[in-house]
């Protein structure tokens, strides 16, 4: 059951993912691209747990740790460097 | 309510932050709010997270944090415009990865329970297969970006590489990962499983490397879109691992956002995803193209001037070439110089022209060109024929003539920037080598083209300066 909700659930954003974006200008083929990898550093999530909960120098705990750094880089350089891009764009609209 | 509830509901807020944040990331008025939006988004998340009742500690948690978001902010900042598809990628690569060790970390955790209790259990099934698919995909992804990295940064050979056999070498990895995959799923013994599952995440690891091996330089927007897409699903897949669907549903929206991307970079070139991924294209094995014998003629920035001031519309087509140059800056003052005469300048953006998608878009954003000026392929094709200067600047293929008019060319029906329909074409180029594509351009011997050859940004410096005068 619990495998069936959770592909309901992927199936569902996968069709919403698709409707969404279809159209993009080119000009912000970029910034999409960043800025969703950005998104796709919300393993972050799944690292924080795995850092908290295991034992202290535990392997699961040490691989969550690794994971975590590196789920943070992912996500806050992704956020700012895909913001510093849009600044570039958005100064030209004054 | 308890507090597992109210995560999950916090959940669901981060969630629909993520769908509207991607779609202002969709269009030009909204999208560095969207960007804003998203990260919201996943500030919730992480906070909300933290109060999971099953976190004992929080020390490591605030080191991993700080040390990863430093480490970011550092690189965000620091990099430069034309560095972006290496930071790209590399960001990618990292989220591969993060997904991977989660998903071991489950495993791990798993494992571990079952000894506390003293039996031998085996994982289950299900946690098993999500297990290996996010270790597969994370892993893929991981080592696909970091060698694209390099590729990109110049640290390895950027050009396509094969060897004989490879399709068959690489089916076969592939069987190998499926085959060993099933037997870790499947084995009964937890101990026997862990080394079928170690050994898979070695294999998929060679994957990444062996998928990017045989793609070159210009066929880079694809893979990176692709692996953009694959992050995403690693994400979505460690989703399924912990049992989370806000990394189900971002992930997957990170996966449809990369696959879309993947598509329009493949329509750009009129060739299929296998195509890109599998033919090796641009490796010295498949140089060719017929070379007529005509020289393509030189001329000096003097004569190019003259040519310039005469000259009532001008259009720039740019590719990877002024990214390596870093010529974006001149080049817009010569543009704006241009326009001060009361010439008509443009540029003219083809979709793949650079390294990533949107590559040009960003460099000369960053230079500070308005975005009016930036023309797409459609609609600068049909003015074509009433441009006077047609400037090319690092650009190879995308401007190659054969690709309309040779059936026999290996780019023949790729949509190109019609830059040989201009009155005159100057081609900037570092030297009188070929494309990524090792074509002959037939763009060069043409009569009314003239090659400038130089470092593309001396070039149009000395014109600058040319025009000053």
């Amino acid at each position: 059951m619990d495998l069936i909700l959770l592909f309901f659930i992927f199936v569902l954003s996968a069709f919403l993912g698709l409707e969404l974006i279809s159209k993009v200008p080119s000009q912000l083929h970029t910034p999409l691209m960043s800025g969703s990898n950005a998104i796709s550093g919300i393993t972050i999530v799944g690292a924080l747990v795995a850092t908290g909960a295991e034992a202290q120098g535990s392997l699961g705990m040490i691989l969550g740790f690794v994971g975590l750094v590196l789920a943070t880089i992912n996500v806050v350089g992704g956020y700012m460097v895909t913001d510093r891009m849009l600044q570039m764009f958005k100064k030209k609209e004054k | 309510m308890e507090a597992r509830d109210l995560i999950n509901l916090a959940y669901v807020a981060a969630a629909i932050l993520f769908v509207f944040g991607i779609k202002m990331l969709g269009s030009a008025d909204t999208a560095r709010r969207g960007n804003i939006v998203s990260g919201l988004g996943m500030l919730l998340a992480v906070v909300v997270t933290l109060a999971d009742r099953s976190i004992l500690s929080y020390s490591w948690i605030l080191a991993g944090l700080l040390v990863g978001a430093s480490i970011g902010a550092v690189a965000a900042r620091k990099v430069q415009m034309t560095g972006m598809p290496e930071l790209v990628a590399l960001f990618n690569g990292f989220g591969g990865l993060a997904s991977l060790l989660v998903a071991w970390a489950e495993l791990e955790k798993l494992n571990g329970a079952a000894n506390l209790l003293g039996v031998v259990q085996p994982v289950p099934h299900f946690s098993g297969v999500v297990i290996y698919l996010a270790t597969l995909i994370g892993g893929v992804t991981f080592t696909g970006s970091v060698f694209a990295y390099a590729k990109l940064s110049g640290k390895v050979g950027g050009s396509a590489v094969v060897f004989p056999g490879q399709k068959a070498f690489n089916v076969l990895l592939l069987l190998a990962i499926f085959g060993i995959g099933v037997a870790f799923v499947w084995i009964p013994n937890p101990e026997h499983a862990y080394i079928f599952f170690l050994v898979g995440v070695g294999l998929s690891l060679l994957f990444g490397v062996m998928g990017v091996l045989p793609i070159g330089g210009g066929d880079m927007p694809v893979v990176i879109s692709l692996l953009n897409s694959l992050s995403g699903l690693a994400a979505s897949a460690a989703g399924f691992v912990i049992n989370n669907n806000v990394l189900i549903v971002a992930g997957c929206l990170v996966g449809a956002s990369g696959f879309i991307l993947t598509v329009i970079m493949c329509k750009a070139m009129n060739r299929s995803l296998g195509n890109v991924l599998f033919s090796g294209f641009g490796s010295s094995a498949q140089a060719a193209g017929d070379d007529d014998g005509r020289e393509p003629k030189a001329i000096s920035v003097d004569d190019a001037y003259y040519v310039l001031e005469a000259a009532r519309s001008v259009v720039f087509i740019p590719g990877y070439g002024m990214a390596v140059a870093q010529a974006q800056h001149v080049v817009k003052e010569l543009a704006e110089l241009l326009e001060n005469n009361g010439v008509e300048s443009n540029f003219a953006i083809h979709p793949v022209a650079g390294r990533m998608p949107g590559h040009m878009n960003v460099l000369l954003a960053e230079a500070d060109v308005e975005y009016e000026k930036l023309l797409e392929m459609d609609t600068v094709n049909p003015m074509m024929p009433m441009v006077d200067v047609a400037i090319v600047i690092g650009a190879n293929d995308v401007v190659n003539p054969a690709a309309a008019e040779d059936p026999s060319s290996p780019i023949y029906g790729m949509p190109i920037i019609e830059a040989h329909k201009a009155k005159t074409v100057f081609v900037l180029k570092r030297g009188q080598g070929k494309g990524f594509s090792g074509l002959v351009n037939k763009l060069f011997t043409l009569d009314n083209t003239c090659m400038i050859y130089g470092d593309a940004k001396a070039t149009i410096s000395s014109l600058v300066a040319a025009l000053k005068d």
